[in-house]
């Protein structure tokens, strides 16, 4: 039985305590002699007042209503959705990398400057590219950052007025967005029917207003752009500049290099393909790769080694677009990836890109005898599939399985996304789930399958399981309840 | 599916009510009836231009966000502020109480390109 | 590797079942020409035991802060961090799961978000909070953008130089492609000019942004600066330090429209600097135009209360070109921390600790300023941080004083030329008596004699 689980400020009981401060041993000081009555704060926060047990308590129920990686299978497309090993959370407890201030001198955290700078050099190994900024905070920070040094070095190559930006129908969001936010007018391109970029629709975009192209590869539907060095060429002989998303980098590490094949930016997401934990949403990170026309335009600091052997933070350029956010970049999230990398070393690096596709494949067999797979051919890290063959389910069948393989005990696949394919599903189930798992998936399929024949009310009232069945999103839009206040 | 005969419409599914030098404008019953389950309607500003065939306002339902397509080029001259905390008006008399935009005609020979109420119903057969 | 769990014999299976006769023949989708045929230049795998050896010997050549008396502040600060934050925060459950977009089977972080929004919103003094952006400084610009989407019509950001000059880097950043100036008004006696931000401000202004307490740890006149904003009908952005709401007048009560601030201080670790989070909360009115992801409270069909995120329509994922931001997650887990944090602290909690960050920080302005050759730069009512102004350049304080371990705080040299004998001093409610003296000692001698500089260990 699952028991309502009260809200903090349900619990709350004037006068209860979960921390103690120490008292003051300096003489005291009295706010309003030091302050301007109408500068303070005129009544208390409406906080709890409740104790650690409570908090422990609440905490740990809270977290039991969680599907996370650690107890469940979780193949979000596009996610990477991957084990995080344990050995990473160790390694940045470590005071060394914890307790270290910002603006603390160079002098005194010389190794942690070395293990951020031998990152970059290992994201350069698996990247191509010759320069690097860990600075974003995340995949989409990257992706605008990138942008926001196309336009720089436009404006210095007489392309100010280079403003369009190409981006395929199979896109993630974020990259109309970011482009957009850096005064670019996004113009899709079509895919073909294959999945892939049509050259010929690209031909006829590509002009002398052209600023970029934003490319995700393998793309969306877990397919490997196989002109992307023909796009790549047809992008600089127009003067234009190639992104790549490297949303999905994982399934390609150490078997190809975005900048080798034609790519002059790309962001990485540490938290998808270096073993970065997703925390509920966050922290991730987002560092990007540029070639080295583009490196003076990388936001400052950027992280050198001098000849003496010593680690400094070069804020001096000339040329950079400045600051994306406040101090050197999300150390905690960066440093996971450099203990992962270095555990892995060069052949575990491969060896996570080989796994992760021959996993996608064997998956997309076993799905594929249940659900249809729009482009059924050898997939890279992820691939499609279509749930449009259920008769009896016939109002948004890819919502309905999916809300019934909560019940079966997996995290369904990523739902209603790339946007080309009808009522699908991209799965994506990573180089860490075991043949076992993936075997339990296809059979939850073919349950599901013959539950959509014989009794489709069993989808369509999932989940039964859950401590919540389907809520009301109508109601939370209509009659918006933000705060416990309401 | 009320596709009322005094009025003109275009083929994104607004409809627009001719009054000397300007037009009152909205969608249509099917439009509303396609977007479901409304959260919020996004209107523009009084002296807000705009320009035929171009989006001005925005209808929001629960995982999307439908543009509203200016039938005409000219300047927003009123909106229906009563709509925004009143979805039903959409929802019940899009015709009437669920009127989005006034605006004032720019080029009157953008109206005849219209579509008549005949026109529109023969265009939602195709749609159906 | 020990994150695989495929054995030889499966694979072949696998392989098989695909219908292909080696793991290279799984790529071929890539054409030739873009494959990477050499060897990565990688380091060879290392073991748990050699990389936490690696550490070890870190160790020695790292100064922790556990290990120094310091003073650093300037955005990011030493305060205290209870135990059960770790414990709680670090559940599996929460950390290696996703954003929650089945919310069925994310009830608890939807939850825990929803209860960071309400406690945010309680500390603020705000109508509404997201679920938290990036940072401090990336949150303020976002601030500005979101500003900017608000008073389309208008043209100009207005914003005071007492913020931290990161921040002000990074609003620059972001507004340097979009056709809006941005005006930054000066500062009389370490804080924002109320006169020239009064002559900046006009109908054409988006909004007003400013710090408090500022940069130089001064507490502004907010209620003059947001006035002078409203007055023009720009909007009004604060960025906070959460550490001070206890003491200080949140937003929400000089009716600022948005109001964001870095969020490391409340339970975050210091990480050189990240990943942090920014918290953003604002008015219910611009709800349709807050970047990043909203929690709701709704109910099932069987009545049973739930959360979800909600207010999706404004989001990248569907908005795509026309959303105002690009921000997809949140900083879930850092986030959390501080959801603790308050709940931990709670009405007087955080009350408590503003006081005691109030009289040691004034404690030890009183005590520096009255070494020989030492003054506060300013008089202004400050929070828990101060400027200092030394006898000779602050960097070569900092150098005299580290031999006895110690960080006297930040020079602001490293922003500001014309401040070369200013250090900026942070004095949370860690700092001990005996640690401020220990300063003041180190500062006395450090004055006293002006020559024999000496940079040992101390770098720039």
């Amino acid at each position: 039985m699952i028991i309502e689980e009260k809200l903090l400020i349900e619990r709350s009981k004037p006068g209860l305590r979960a921390i103690r401060l120490p008292k003051s041993d300096v003489p005291e000081l009295r706010a309003e002699d030091v302050i301007p009555s109408h500068l303070m704060r005129q009544a208390p926060p409406e906080l709890p007042e409740i104790t650690e047990v409570d908090l422990a308590r609440h905490y740990t129920r809270l977290s039991q209503k969680n599907f996370c990686v650690d107890t469940h299978t979780y193949p979000l497309g596009s996610c990477t959705m991957k084990y995080n090993p344990k050995i990473n959370e160790d390694f940045i407890r470590s005071p060394v990398i914890r307790r270290v201030h910002p603006y603390q001198s160079e002098g005194t955290i010389q190794p942690l400057l070395r293990m951020l700078y031998d990152t970059e050099e290992m994201l350069k190994a698996v990247s191509g590219f010759p320069a690097i900024s860990m600075q974003p905070a995340a995949g989409a920070h990257g992706e605008l950052t990138c942008l926001m040094m196309f336009r720089a070095w436009h404006r210095d190559h007489g392309g100010e007025d280079r403003r369009e930006v190409l981006i395929p129908d199979s896109a993630h969001g974020t990259n109309p967005a970011s482009a957009v936010l850096c005064g670019f007018k996004p113009v899709e391109i079509k895919s073909n029917d294959r999945g892939l970029v049509d050259l010929e629709a690209l031909k006829s975009r590509v002009s002398g207003k052209t600023a970029a192209m934003m490319i995700t590869n393998p793309n969306t539907l877990g397919l490997f752009e196989e002109q992307i060095v023909a796009i790549a060429r047809i992008l600089h002989e127009a003067g234009a500049l190639l992104f790549m998303d490297g949303a999905n980098f994982n399934a390609i590490l150490g078997r190809a290099r975005p900048h080798d094949f034609g790519v002059d930016a790309m962001h990485m997401n540490l938290h998808k393909t270096f073993a970065v934990p997703h925390g509920g949403g966050g922290p991730g990170s987002g560092p990007i790769g540029v070639s080295a026309e583009l490196a003076p335009y990388l936001p400052a600091p950027v992280l050198r080694r001098d000849e003496d052997g010593a680690c400094r933070l070069d804020y001096e350029r000339e040329k950079s677009i400045g600051r994306v956010r406040g101090f050197y970049g999300s150390v905690g999230a960066i440093l996971r990836s450099y203990c992962y990398l270095r555990i892995l070393g060069e052949e575990g690096v491969r060896r996570v890109s080989d796994m992760a596709v021959l996993n996608a494949n064997y998956l997309r067999k076993l799905v594929g005898e249940v659900l249809r797979i729009p482009f059924d051919r050898l997939c890279m890290h992820e691939f499609v599939a279509e749930l449009t063959a259920f008769p009896n389910l016939p109002e948004r069948p890819a919502l309905q399985a999916a809300k019934r393989l909560l019940d079966l005990g997996i995290h369904p696949p990523t739902t209603y996304f790339p946007l080309i394919v009808n009522e699908c599903w991209m799965v994506e189930p990573t180089e860490t789930e075991s043949k076992e798992d993936l075997e339990a998936f296809a059979e939850a399929i073919r349950q599901i399958a013959r539950e959509a024949e014989e009794e489709p009310e069993l989808l369509t009232s999932a989940p039964h399981t859950m401590p919540v069945s389907r809520l009301d999103e109508v109601k939370a839009a209509r009659e918006p309840r933000l705060t416990w206040k309401g | 599916m009320a596709v009322p005969a005094d009025l003109k419409y275009t083929k994104s599914h607004e409809w627009v009510k001719i009054e000397d030098k300007v037009v009152i404008t909205g969608i249509t019953e099917f439009a509303v009836k396609a977007l479901s389950d409304l959260v919020y309607v996004d209107l523009p500003e009084i002296a807000d231009l705009t320009e035929k065939g171009h989006p001005y306002a925005e209808i929001e339902s629960v995982k999307a966000v439908a543009d509203v397509h200016a039938p005409i080029s000219g300047e927003v001259d009123e909106i229906n502020e009563e709509v925004v905390d009143n979805l039903d008006f959409l929802a019940h008399d899009p015709y009437g109480k669920g009127w989005l935009a006034k605006i004032q005609i720019s080029y009157p020979d953008e109206l005849p390109s219209l579509l008549s109420a005949g026109e529109y119903e023969k265009l939602l057969t195709t749609q159906e | 590797m020990p994150y695989i769990s495929l054995t030889e014999p499966e694979i072949r299976e696998m392989l098989d079942r695909i219908g292909v006769e080696t793991i290279d023949d799984l790529f071929a989708p890539i054409p030739e020409q873009a494959r990477f045929t050499g060897k990565l230049d990688l380091p060879a795998a290392a073991s748990e035991i050699e990389i936490t050896r690696e550490l070890t010997e870190a160790a020695v050549r790292t100064t922790t802060l556990d290990r120094m008396n310091s003073f650093l502040g300037a955005g990011a600060y030493d305060h205290f961090i209870p135990s059960v934050i770790d414990h709680l925060a670090g559940r599996t459950e929460f950390y290696t799961a996703y954003t929650p977009y089945q919310p069925e089977a994310s009830q608890g972080m939807l939850t825990a978000i929803f209860e960071y929004q309400s406690m945010i919103a309680a500390l603020t003094r705000m109508e509404v909070s997201n679920a938290s952006l990036y940072d401090g400084a990336s949150g303020l610009a976002e601030a500005v953008m979101m500003a900017v989407s608000i008073h389309r019509r208008r043209k100009k950001v207005v914003v005071s130089a007492a913020i931290h000059p990161e921040y002000l880097a990074t609003i620059r950043t972001y507004l340097t492609n979009l056709d809006t100036a941005l005006e930054v008004v000066c500062t009389e006696g370490g804080v924002t000019d109320a006169r020239a931000l009064a002559a900046a401000v006009d109908q054409d202004t988006i909004c007003v942004a400013f710090q408090n307490p500022n940069f130089f740890g001064n507490i502004e006149d907010v209620v003059a600066l947001s006035r002078i904003a409203r007055e023009q009908g720009a909007l009004v952005i604060a960025s906070v330090d959460p550490i001070s709401l206890g003491i200080l007048a949140p937003p929400g009560e000089y009716d600022a429209d948005i109001c964001v601030g870095e969020g490391q201080a409340l339970g975050g670790e210091l990480f050189f600097g990240g990943p942090y989070f920014g918290f953003f909360a604002a008015k219910m009115d611009y709800i349709r135009r807050i970047p990043g992801r909203i929690v709701g409270e709704t109910e099932d069909g069987e009545g049973r209360r739930g959360y979800v995120l909600t207010f999706q329509t404004r989001e990248q994922h569907i908005r795509r070109a026309k959303a105002t931001s690009n921000i997809c997650t949140n900083q879930g887990i850092i986030a959390l921390r501080g959801a603790i944090y308050l709940a931990c602290l709670g009405p007087h909690g955080i009350r408590e600790v503003g006081e005691l960050c109030l009289a040691k920080s004034h404690y030890a302005a009183e005590k520096l300023a009255a070494i020989p050759g030492y003054r506060l730069a300013f008089d202004a009512p400050f929070f828990k941080e101060f400027v200092l102004e030394c006898p000779k350049p602050a960097a070569e304080i900092a150098c005299d004083v580290w031999p006895d371990g110690i960080q006297p705080g930040v020079a602001l040299s490293r922003w500001f030329p014309e401040m070369e004998n200013h250090l900026l001093v942070a004095v949370t409610e860690k700092k001990s008596r005996e640690e401020i003296d220990a300063l003041a000692d180190a500062l006395a001698r450090a004055g006293a004699h002006e020559s024999g500089t000496s940079a040992r260990g101390a770098g720039r």
